[in-house]
């Protein structure tokens, strides 16, 4: 109240007045167009700030309305009825009815490239009921559809909007894209035309950070408003005493894993898996690879998910059952190579991991490779590994153990059947699949689940409204506030 | 003059080639696969090989050597595999953002070395000069981006004066961009600042020694007007080919002290295009920042020609 104007004395402020703020983040969206780009980043900038679908996923990975008022589902849970908000409009001036549910369900199959769009194939058609009623009838029930449709597959699009995509996307949220400085950021202001509250602040400035240290500079010297995610654990300390900033910790969707070539062996063989997996000290871990911050998890399920279990204590810290393991399946004088990406975390997660198995006689050979591109070609497309460490950041991706021609070269064919029978079930039987599934993973060590990353956002205090989970596409700007004062 | 001038284009022009096929040839064996990364974790088999196509990555290496260069002839640098744009005017664009950075580093050194060096030499026997030489010796052994990290540290975080990072272009907001341009040009101009201070050093040093300046003194000048008017421009030799050269120190110090400094010029789109193996992009990148260190180099021939009429009538 008294403090406004306060703020003289430095020339460094990014974001000019109370109406603006400005976001680091690491990652750089390449273009704007996520239908033909993958990667996190532009879904992060785009989803529910430019882009609204008919629903959305909240921070506790739940499935919220947001351009569908409600919905309801056939006895067959094969057909979804939408009712959709009135008076909607796009950035552009049209407005959004029920040819834009057709036309953006249906442009997925027809002009999406990202491989992420078969999520889709279930949908049979598309009718339009009436203006404000959409009809989408699958070709057999799937909750992993609905749940698809809460992240960037579920965007709605105009067909009068998507002459140009890479750079002038036009949606029904509450932001716009005014301006993109490839390299350096992108500046979002609110949308004159928004069905819903206005946002609090009306220019948001998406500033992109190769390097974390310079990202926590721009905040310590007032160049920016918000770290989106901290990425160095050695420097939250530092934020934490600053009376300036407020830290949120939470989760995220990201496990970081020591991958197992299930395929080959010796891994192939259960026990020496299992071996590994005691021989880890997975807390110890934790504290040199991300100071004690994250979540030890047991298996690929983030607390976020329902069918969320802590296994985290299935195989305790134990060398000698290790050894005798080891021994039961006669590998004496075994050495693995451990190929991972040139990454921070994984390179210092592998050296724990080294010398964790090292106690237990197994000689490990550390292979640092550049990522993505040799990581990508060496380990994840040609499976040329034992063992490897990387962060896997979708949500859901437990799924992945449902293919076995997937770089863990699992081939489980009852975790491939509960998968598909937990897609089709009511959502209690969903639950109930999906944690047999991720029980019998963690009892087949097909992974080890080494810790779950934490979500950490470093804000000036003035900033309220920032999700404590990470667990969509989504660097959700809509709640985002002002603290009086 | 005319032949000399000739044979230096002639080996600029075959540096050239050399440099585009040895960048070409390096690109090729980069393990990695550019479809791949573009595509991303999750992209199919049919896509990926789809892509490849789309690139041109399918074509024999002779090929696709011959059309990037043909391309470049004609002014057409291709388009990014990453984002699907032309590489020219991003290209032009980040350009213009290191060569700011670059000649303001320039500038920094130059405004330290010449008043630094003189005086060091002039005073050579005396304290003053002493200590400059010490603290030029020392400033040598520092590299750029540890500098520019000390800078931010004490500068943007600690004191607040200057922003930590960041680039405001010139006609967005003027006081900006050169509050921005503070830190990174003293973080690659003061190391070569001491650098150069040593050469106009030992250059003044030298002409002070010469004939000329003793018979200048004993006409009764002083030493300071004595360099002023007879020995500046001699001493200028050595500087100009040093600078020629810091000037590509500078260009690699760019690359570095962008990152830390979050500046969008081209050594931050060369670091970003190698991880991402947009190979068209690094050949540009390369060729581009190949080219401006032998134009530099040439200019400095021709200008080494300029300041010493001597080396003009030498065949």
């Amino acid at each position: 109240m008294a403090g406004s104007g306060c703020s003289a004395g430095s020339t460094a402020t990014a974001s000019r007045g109370p109406d603006a703020i400005s976001i680091g983040f690491t990652a750089e969206p390449a273009n704007l167009d996520f239908t033909h780009t993958d990667g996190a980043a532009i879904p992060q900038a785009l989803l529910y700030n430019v882009y609204q679908g008919l629903v959305r996923l909240d921070q506790h990975g739940k499935i919220q309305p947001l351009l569908a008022e409600s919905w309801t589902l056939s006895q067959d849970r094969t057909v979804y009825d939408f009712h959709l908000r009135a008076g909607v409009r796009f950035s552009n001036g049209a407005p959004f009815t029920a040819e834009d549910v057709r036309f953006s369900v249906e442009r997925v199959r027809t002009d999406w490239t990202i491989s992420l769009k078969s999520a889709m194939d279930v949908v049979d058609h598309v009718e339009v009921v009436s203006p404000t009623r959409a009809r989408v009838v699958l070709s057999r029930p799937s909750n992993n559809w609905l749940f698809a449709m809460a992240g960037r597959l579920g965007a709605m699009f105009s067909p009068t909007g998507v002459a140009d995509l890479a750079n002038t996307p036009v949606g029904t949220g509450p932001y716009q894209v005014v301006q993109h400085t490839r390299g350096d950021s992108i500046v979002l202001a609110a949308n004159p035309g928004y069905w819903g509250p206005p946002p609090t602040y009306t220019t948001v400035v998406l500033k992109y950070f190769k390097d974390a240290t310079a990202l926590t500079n721009a905040l310590l010297s007032n160049g920016i408003d918000v770290i989106s995610a901290v990425t160095t654990p050695e420097q939250v300390p530092r934020l934490e005493h600053d009376t300036r900033f407020q830290v949120i910790q939470g989760t995220t969707t990201g496990e970081v894993v020591l991958a197992f070539n299930n395929a080959r062996p010796p891994l192939h063989d259960v026990r020496v898996r299992q071996a590994l997996t005691y021989a880890i000290d997975r807390r110890a871990l934790l504290d040199v690879v991300w100071a004690g911050r994250g979540t030890l998890i047991g298996s690929m399920v983030p607390p976020t998910d329902p069918w969320y279990e802590d296994l985290s204590g299935a195989y305790p810290h134990d060398p000698d059952r290790a050894r005798a393991l080891l021994a039961e399946a006669g590998q004496t004088g075994l050495t693995l190579r451990l190929r991972v990406p040139n990454l921070p975390y994984a390179v210092s997660a592998a050296q724990v991991v080294k010398s964790d198995l090292g106690r237990v006689g197994v000689g490990v050979d550390i292979e640092p490779l550049d990522f993505p591109a040799v990581w990508l070609k060496q380990v994840f497309t040609d499976h040329d590994y034992d063992l490897s460490i990387i962060q896997h950041v979708e949500n859901r991706d437990i799924t992945t153990f449902g293919n076995p021609r997937y770089y863990w070269g699992y081939d489980n064919p009852e975790v491939a059947r509960l998968l598909a029978e937990a897609d089709q079930g009511s959502e209690a039987e969903q639950v109930e699949d999906m944690r047999r599934v991720a029980r019998t993973l963690s009892d087949d060590a097909a992974a080890d689940w080494l810790f779950l990353l934490p979500n950490v956002v470093a804000a000036k205090k003035r900033v309220t409204g920032l999700a404590v989970n990470q667990v969509g596409d989504s660097f959700d700007l809509t709640a985002l506030g002002r603290a009086a004062g | 003059m005319l032949f000399q001038l000739t044979r230096r284009l002639l080996i600029l022009l075959a540096s050239l080639a050399v440099a585009s096929v040895l960048v070409f040839g390096f690109m090729a064996v980069l393990p990695g696969d550019p479809a791949q990364v573009a595509l991303g974790v999750n992209a199919t088999p049919e896509l990926l090989a789809r892509t490849r196509h789309e690139f041109g990555l399918d074509r024999p290496l002779v090929v696709r050597y011959l059309d990037w260069i043909g391309g470049l002839l004609t002014g057409d640098f291709g388009r990014s595999y990453v984002t699907g744009e032309r590489i020219g005017p991003s290209l032009v664009d980040r350009y213009g953002v290191t060569l700011w950075l670059v000649g303001a580093g320039m500038l920094v050194a130059v405004l330290i070395a010449v008043p630094a060096g003189v005086l060091a030499a002039v005073r050579h026997r005396r304290i003053s000069g002493a200590v400059i030489s010490g603290l030029s010796q020392l400033g040598v052994a520092v590299p750029g981006f540890l500098a520019g990290i000390v800078l931010v540290q004490v500068f943007a975080v600690s004191l607040g004066l200057v922003p930590s990072g960041g680039w405001t272009p010139p006609v967005v907001d003027p006081v900006e961009f050169l509050l921005g341009l503070i830190l990174p040009a003293l973080s690659l101009g003061l190391v070569q600042g001491a650098v150069l201070t040593r050469y106009v050093r030992s250059a003044v040093l030298d002409v002070l020694r010469e004939d000329y300046i003793r018979t200048a003194r004993a006409k009764g000048l002083t030493p300071f007007r004595a360099l002023l008017r007879h020995g500046l421009r001699n001493a200028a030799v050595p500087v100009v080919t040093v600078l020629g050269l810091q000037l590509t120190t500078l260009l690699v110090g760019a690359v570095v002290v962008e990152r830390v400094f979050v500046i969008p010029g081209l050594g931050s789109l060369l670091l970003d295009a190698v991880g991402n193996r947009d190979l068209l992009v690094v050949q540009d990148v390369v060729m581009v920042l190949v080219l401006t260190v032998l134009l530099v180099n040439f200019l400095v021939d021709v200008l080494y020609a300029v300041l010493n009429p001597r080396l003009r009538q030498v065949g």
